[in-house]
């Protein structure tokens, strides 16, 4: 089958590699349909994430048609021929994270969970094509794909909604969702969203949702903040103005209640000076993560409220704002998507209506040009805000 | 001996001395070794002169015997006293370390002689330092070989799984379990009702085989078993299944000592070819949880050979496996 790889720092290679095998009883095959590029693929390409190999397939994004069935999986759970879209944290759904609904904290489904632990302090869960660390499971932008643990996590689709209405279920959708959600919206609430890449759009459809009063978009991409604007929020261009004064501008001195953090590791920064500081720490390896948007995020955020990072860090940053954020009572919640947890209220709100998650797709190419759908997305060529890849 | 303790993993792991232990051991002990012995003996022959004569035993090395160089024999005198007082009564490795250092101080000083010498005696100064380097070579060889022997590696371990530990127990109990989680275990079978035969595959590939016995059995709470007395790798241990508060599940803990072979140096041996004891242990009770939370060992494109996923990494990529790569790593 073809697969897109990652073959070395900022190259990704469209090759023909083995059809997937069943490796345990409890995994499917599924014939991908669907599959989508992702602000992460991106810390993957540029090489920010530790422990990728030469040859890893890429990507978490997928959904597509049930082939077949490992002997461990129930026919009332899954049977070849069901439509599926599958969430990209791995989780056994027996474990105690699972039980308790963490599942991208899942203790079973990373093989390599001694590497992981030895990273972060305990193990994470297993997630598609997203490095060694996270399992070294070959990932989902290709003809096919293993699916471990079938019977606990893909969401079958028995509805006639389209690919493109359900394929962010896997990932970015539940995403900015559990983004919101962590902020613990109340009425009235204005909520800042640093970055306006897919996740960020979604973060801020979903706060809107959950009943904020005002939605603010940070980016420097005009047609990003366009595309939020078009959306209802309210755009703000941090190369154009100072965050700080305009968010206080905007909520009559109050500072928002809550912030979401969907830039991750690899912002860039308005001031060049210290772009140039972390960007060179972050070349020599003294500092892993690029952390602006998290910094801002505390210093801009009113006292006692929510920041909510749902944009991904790998390894270690400097100069946090320790201070701001413990004498001013603010809340840091984070975390990988438990994207099974919101798959199924989701794909209600979406048949409701509520939510449509097609505003941000404007490319649809097929899986053969993934190379370039990468270029643009990365570069923010040609407006490019998401790329669905078509098998 | 030095503790480590491995903040970031649940398994602590520490080389202890075993005298500390009253186990029987089928390896050399310095107490009961002829070698040791001997070189105790040697000590004191030594010691003996250099207190007595110094002056006499200075010129008979050919290094003259002004005051300094008497002075120095006496000193040396002293030490192989000490070792030698140490090597006979109590003996243990520690002084057989001693007469190494020792050794390395009268090189030293030899060698210094040997630089300054005046000429006079100074093929008996080349015979001495001949002497003392075969010297040092054997003692090197004793204290290498009696510190390896005396090495056993303790390791704990834990982990909580979803399970009664009635079930965790039971589980356990059933030894022919074992080898599905525990990497190195090859085979396990019960040869009577609490003995077993264990086969176990080396780091660098030879099979190791011995009987084990149960000594303790309560159900649900623990068992204890160790290796009969002529095991080439005496080991011993302890399994605990605890409720974990709050529905939580059952704790295991693991704690096991067993004789590394060849000790400190097998230790680091293995480490070279990407083993350690304490994170393999960990592992093998990761593997346990998978086992009996979801059925089975987890695999992936990376580490497709569950619990024979040796090496960490670099692994297989994370892509599928070609048919003849799903023959050596998953159907083998
Ligand atoms: N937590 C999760 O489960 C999860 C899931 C999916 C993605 N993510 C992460 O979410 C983040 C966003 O993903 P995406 O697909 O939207 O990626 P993206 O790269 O398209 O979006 C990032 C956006 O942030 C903007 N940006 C850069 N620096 C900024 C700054 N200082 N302030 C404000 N905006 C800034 C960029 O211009 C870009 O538009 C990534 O880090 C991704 O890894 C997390
Ligand atoms: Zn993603
Ligand atoms: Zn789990």
């Amino acid at each position: 089958m073809k697969a897109n790889c990652w073959m070395g720092r900022n190259k990704v290679e469209v090759q023909e590699v083995p059809d997937p095998s069943l490796l345990n009883s409890r995994d499917a095959i599924v014939k991908i349909t669907s599959t989508a590029i992702c602000g992460s693929d991106l810390h993957l390409l540029d090489g920010y994430v530790p422990t990728m190999q030469k040859g890893d397939v890429m990507g978490h994004e997928f959904m597509g048609e049930v082939a077949e069935v490992g002997t461990g999986v129930a026919k009332d759970k899954l049977r070849p021929g069901d439509r599926v879209v599958v969430p990209f944290p791995i989780a056994c759904g027996a474990c105690l994270a699972c039980r308790a609904q963490r599942y991208s904290c899942c203790d079973n489904s990373n093989p390599n969970a001694g590497l992981a632990e030895k990273m972060y302090g305990h193990p994470v869960a297993g997630i598609f094509g997203y490095s060694h660390l996270t399992g070294g499971f070959a990932g989902g932008q290709a003809q096919f794909a293993r699916v471990p643990f079938a019977d606990v996590g893909p969401l079958k689709i028995e509805s006639d909604l389209a690919d493109e209405q359900v394929l962010f279920l896997s990932d970015i959708l539940p995403t900015g969702y559990m983004g919101a959600e962590m902020c613990d919206i109340e009425a009235g609430d204005v909520v800042a969203v640093w970055g306006a890449g897919p996740v960020g759009q979604f973060a801020m459809d979903s706060a809107r949702v959950l009943g904020a009063a005002k939605v603010i978009a940070i980016d420097k991409e005009p047609y990003r903040l366009g595309l939020a604007e078009r959306a209802g929020h309210t755009p703000l261009n941090f190369e154009e103005v100072d965050v700080r004064s305009a968010l206080l501008e905007l909520t009559g001195g109050r500072g928002p209640d809550n912030c979401i953090d969907a830039v991750g590791m690899e912002a860039v920064h308005g001031s060049s000076h210290l772009h140039a500081y972390d960007r060179i720490k972050q070349a020599t390896r003294l500092e892993t993560d690029r952390p602006y948007a998290l910094r801002q995020a505390i210093m801009s955020c009113r006292s006692g409220g929510v920041v909510s990072v749902i944009g991904v860090y790998g390894g270690f940053i400097d100069k946090f704002p320790a201070g701001a954020w413990m004498n001013r009572a603010i809340t840091l919640r984070t975390g990988q998507c438990h994207v099974q947890r919101y798959m199924k209220p989701l794909l209600n709100r979406i048949e409701r209506g509520e939510i449509d998650p097609t505003r941000i797709i404007t490319h649809r190419i097929p899986l053969d040009e993934a190379p370039h759908g990468y270029d643009i997305f990365k570069n923010k060529q040609d407006n490019c805000e998401k790329v669905v890849l078509k098998t | 001996m030095a503790t480590q303790l491995r903040g970031l993993t649940n398994a602590r792991a520490r080389s202890i001395a075993n005298q500390s232990h009253d186990r029987q051991h089928t390896t050399t002990q310095p107490s009961d070794d002829p070698l040791t012995r001997a070189l105790g003996w040697a000590s004191l022959g030594l010691g003996i002169p250099q207190l007595a004569a110094p002056g006499w035993f200075a010129r008979f090395l050919g290094v003259g015997d002004g005051p300094r160089q008497r002075l120095a024999t006496t000193v040396v005198g002293v030490r192989e006293l000490a070792a030698a007082f140490g090597l006979l009564t109590r003996p243990a490795a520690g002084w057989l370390w001693a007469r190494v250092a020792g050794d390395a101080m009268d090189l030293t000083l030899l060698g210094r002689a040997l630089k300054n010498h005046d000429g006079r005696g100074r093929q008996r100064t080349v015979a001495a330092t001949a002497a003392v380097v075969g010297i040092t070579v054997v003692d090197l060889y004793a204290a290498l070989t009696r510190s390896w022997k005396e090495q056993a590696v303790e390791l704990t371990a834990t982990t909580t799984v979803v399970s009664s530990p009635q079930e965790a127990y039971g589980f356990w109990r059933q030894l022919e379990n074992l080898p599905t989680f525990m990497a190195h275990l090859e085979e396990v079978h019960q040869t009577g009702d609490r003995t077993s035969h264990w086969r176990v595959r080396e780091p660098l590939g030879g099979v190791v085989e011995w009987d084990a016995e149960i000594t303790l059995e309560i159900p649900g709470e623990r068992i204890s078993w160790k290796s009969t007395p002529n095991a080439a790798i005496p080991s011993e241990g302890t399994v605990r299944f605890v409720p974990a508060p709050g529905n939580r599940g059952t704790e295991i803990h693991v704690a096991m000592t067993y004789e590394m072979p060849a000790g400190k140096l097998g230790e680091t041996v293995a480490r070279f070819f990407g083993e350690e004891p304490h994170q393999q242990l960990d592992d093998d009770l990761r593997r346990l949880k998978q086992v009996l939370e979801t059925g089975e060992v987890v695999r992936s494109e990376g580490a497709p050979g569950g619990k024979r996923a040796r090496r960490e990494f670099p692994q297989h990529p994370a892509r599928p496996l070609t048919r003849e790569e799903m023959e050596e790593e998953v159907y083998a």
